[in-house]
């Protein structure tokens, strides 16, 4: 393997242009007023809380917009650099960044429980949700149900545009089993208190033990022996309190669940896929996307999150190896033979990352798409938001 | 395979780690790794995410225990996918006899109101298959050599774990208390351990640490830190030096160009970074006083050669 030789690969592995049909404009996205959201979406773990931050960073230092970052499950470093320090459903001003042009960063960390909280006072009487509070079923709904923190995503992201104080709202989606969760779930959630099962419990107490419906009656009949059975007669009293208790609330909760569904159809809001470029992550973004085009809801475009990229175009990884090789096999220059091996590495990495991301673009050529650039270290102050957000755009 | 048993001596291991560490793949080669020698281990998973039938390659799977994988020495793994509705319905047919009844109730929507009004309830049901496939028997013979479960992510993993505080909020008498204070028994017996899964990524780590710390608070046993797609160190020294690098470039015959001495010298710099973020992080995660195993990155992914590649080295450690 000479040193001259010149596989028909080389300089084709560091060249970026193929990854991405588009390129994603993100400044000027941020810098248009008529964007009033912008969603960041994707599986756990591919950076879309810091991706959130970096936008909110950008929009507000270089856009001079007044945004606030609505966060649901930072890292502890990274909460720690916006100024957060515990779950508090007030946006807080973060501090440190620059805002000659006028614009501001506000950020917050959902609290779940105490926007559950809010919206069951807001539609109750407060003797009724001192009730609601103390019933075991909604103690335990409340902070664990599936779906509760999206709901209440959604719930928070809705009063905050209602309120109508910021130029930009940046919303980070929580870190769910599926991305598609988050569109799903308040859906789902909104479906189950006003659904059919909770009807039927509460059926024989709204007509006297009487139904119409002798089918549902007998079913029902089953279905309360059972739970009798299995769960025991006092989870049945308490989850009967908790269902008569919710009754007044029933319509409010799918209202407001599909009317911060109708602001995600909405053009002032864009969302934003974020991706590793992993196998995993990209099939999530894949689904995303279909379900974004499905539902007519605005998607601007794909975050390519920690993207490895190597500047060295003349060295193609095998080329690289070999040489690595022959100067440890003569023994001397062991450190250019290491630095070689990182090369080739970081070669190989780089081509994987834009064959996992090109299942992506192949898939969708229309979808926009911007890759960042790994960062050699954990992003957690402003200075790497920053950083980030200047990849970004 | 004595040896094998006292490296790993639970029968039930239950491997947890953060979203996209790779704990799929490293509970498929525990399971792996654990069937040789003629031994039949199960791997389950509970998320609905058929993550086992990606990583093998076949039709998702259904609720039924079917063998996913042969191992040399007459071994074999088998593979199931919990269904949290399908469980509840087994459930209450073992202790009922409901028959058509449970399908009936399903129809009115009554199994997906139990499954989602209490998820304590749902993880109740999902650990309760878990640990009878654990302790179940037959013809006088264990059904599985062992079991390894693919559990939610360490976000999860305390009250997913955790069964009897989750449900004795709502259950207080009745055989869902009794089927969840046994699951809990279980998950706090040497039969059972959980392991962690982590990178040598800064979050990964911090959620390893907080897992670790929560568990251990609940009293249940943790095994080991895996730590995934580890790489040996390619250059030590603490300094490189561009005119060190253009000699052996130029000794390879390789171009000598300022570009290209700058940019290896560059890529080596980051490497040197991630390298020293690397070992304080090793550190953080020693002080735990719990073994560590490393496993290697697989270049090429995770395939059948790098499964099984995987599960040798599980087995050495």
């Amino acid at each position: 393997m000479g040193a001259g030789t010149q596989s028909p690969s080389a300089g084709s592995s560091t060249d970026y242009s193929g990854v991405v049909g588009e390129v994603l404009d993100v400044d000027g996205l941020l810098a248009d007023p008529a964007i009033r959201i912008v969603v960041c979406c994707g599986a756990g773990g591919v950076g879309k809380t810091t991706t959130a931050a970096a936008i909110g960073l950008r929009a507000a230092e270089v856009h001079g917009r007044r945004t606030v970052v609505l966060t649901i499950d930072p890292a502890r470093r990274l909460a720690q650099s916006m100024g957060l320090s515990e779950l508090d459903n007030t946006p807080r001003q973060v501090k440190g960044i620059d805002g000659e042009n006028g614009g501001e960063l506000h950020a917050m960390m959902l609290d779940m429980k105490r926007t559950f909280d809010e919206v069951v006072q807001q539609h109750t009487t407060p003797q009724r949700a001192a009730e609601i509070f103390a019933n075991p079923f909604y103690q335990a709904m409340s902070s664990t149900f599936a779906g509760t923190q999206e709901y209440m995503a959604m719930e928070k992201l809705g009063q905050l545009r209602s309120a109508d104080e910021w130029d930009l709202i940046v919303v980070d989606t929580p870190p769910s089993r599926s991305a598609l969760d988050f569109l799903d779930a308040p859906a789902r959630l909104s479906r189950f208190l006003d659904g059919r099962m909770l009807r039927m419990l509460l059926a024989p107490a709204r007509s006297g033990g009487r139904s119409m419906f002798s089918l549902v009656t007998a079913s029902f009949g089953l279905f309360s022996r059972t739970v009798q059975k299995v769960l025991g007669a006092q989870l049945l009293t308490d989850l009967s309190g908790f269902v008569a208790a919710l009754d007044s609330m029933f319509g409010g909760f799918r209202q407001r669940a599909d009317e911060t569904y109708r602001i995600l159809q909405d053009p002032q809001t864009a969302f934003l896929l974020v991706a590793a470029p992993e196998r995993d992550a990209v099939r999530e973004a894949a689904y995303f996307a279909e379900r974004l085009v499905a539902e007519r809801m605005p998607l601007a475009g794909l975050v390519l999150n920690r993207m490895h990229r190597s500047e060295v175009t003349g060295l193609p990884a095998e080329e690289s190896e070999a040489a690595a090789d022959e100067l440890d096999a003569a023994g001397e220059n062991q450190l250019t033979a290491g630095a070689l091996r990182i090369h080739a590495n970081l070669v190989r990495q780089t081509e994987r990352e834009q064959r996992v991301a090109a299942t992506f673009t192949d898939a969708f050529p229309a979808v926009p798409a911007v890759s960042v650039t790994a960062q050699p270290a954990d992003v957690h102050d402003v200075d790497g938001l920053r950083t980030i957000g200047a990849l970004l755009a | 395979m004595g040896e094998r048993v006292s490296r790993w001596p639970a029968r039930l291991h239950v491997v947890t780690g953060k979203g996209g560490t790779g704990k799929t793949s490293v509970a498929a080669a525990l399971a792996l790794g654990l069937a040789a020698g003629g031994k039949r281990t199960l791997l389950v998973e509970v998320e609905g995410r058929q993550g086992i039938a990606q990583l093998f390659e076949t039709e998702p799977l259904p609720y039924k225990e079917l063998r996913i994988a042969k191992v040399a020495g007459g071994g074999e793994v088998r593979a199931l996918a919990v269904d949290p509705e399908e469980a509840l319905l087994e459930y209450l047919d073992m202790f009922y006899h409901l028959g058509a009844a449970g399908r009936a109730l399903r129809k009115v929507g009554a199994i997906d109101f139990a499954t989602t009004i209490a998820p304590g309830l749902r993880d109740v049901l999902l650990t309760g298959k878990v640990k009878e496939a654990t302790t179940r028997s037959q013809d006088g013979k264990r059904a599985y050599d062992a079991v390894v479960l693919d559990a939610p992510p360490t976000g999860r993993i305390g009250r997913f774990l955790n069964v009897t505080a989750e449900t004795a909020k709502l259950a207080k008498v009745g055989p869902i208390k009794t089927q969840s204070d046994s699951v809990a028994a279980l998950l706090r017996s040497p039969i059972s351990s959980v392991h962690v899964v982590t990178l040598l990524e800064e979050m990964p780590v911090q959620e390893t640490l907080d897992a670790v710390a929560e568990l251990k608070a609940l009293r249940i046993p943790v095994g080991r830190i895996i730590l995934n797609a580890t790489r040996p160190a390619l250059v030590t020294a603490g300094r490189v030096t561009k005119a060190e690098l253009k000699r052996g470039l130029a000794e390879a015959g390789l171009p000598t160009d300022a570009a290209t001495v700058t940019g290896l010298a560059t890529e080596v710099k980051d490497y040197l970074t991630r390298q020293e973020l690397e070992e304080t992080l090793r550190a953080e995660l020693t002080e735990t006083g719990l073994p560590l195993v490393e496993l290697p990155l697989l270049p090429r992914g995770v395939d059948q050669a790098g499964l099984d590649e995987l599960a040798a080295a599980l087995m050495r450690a």
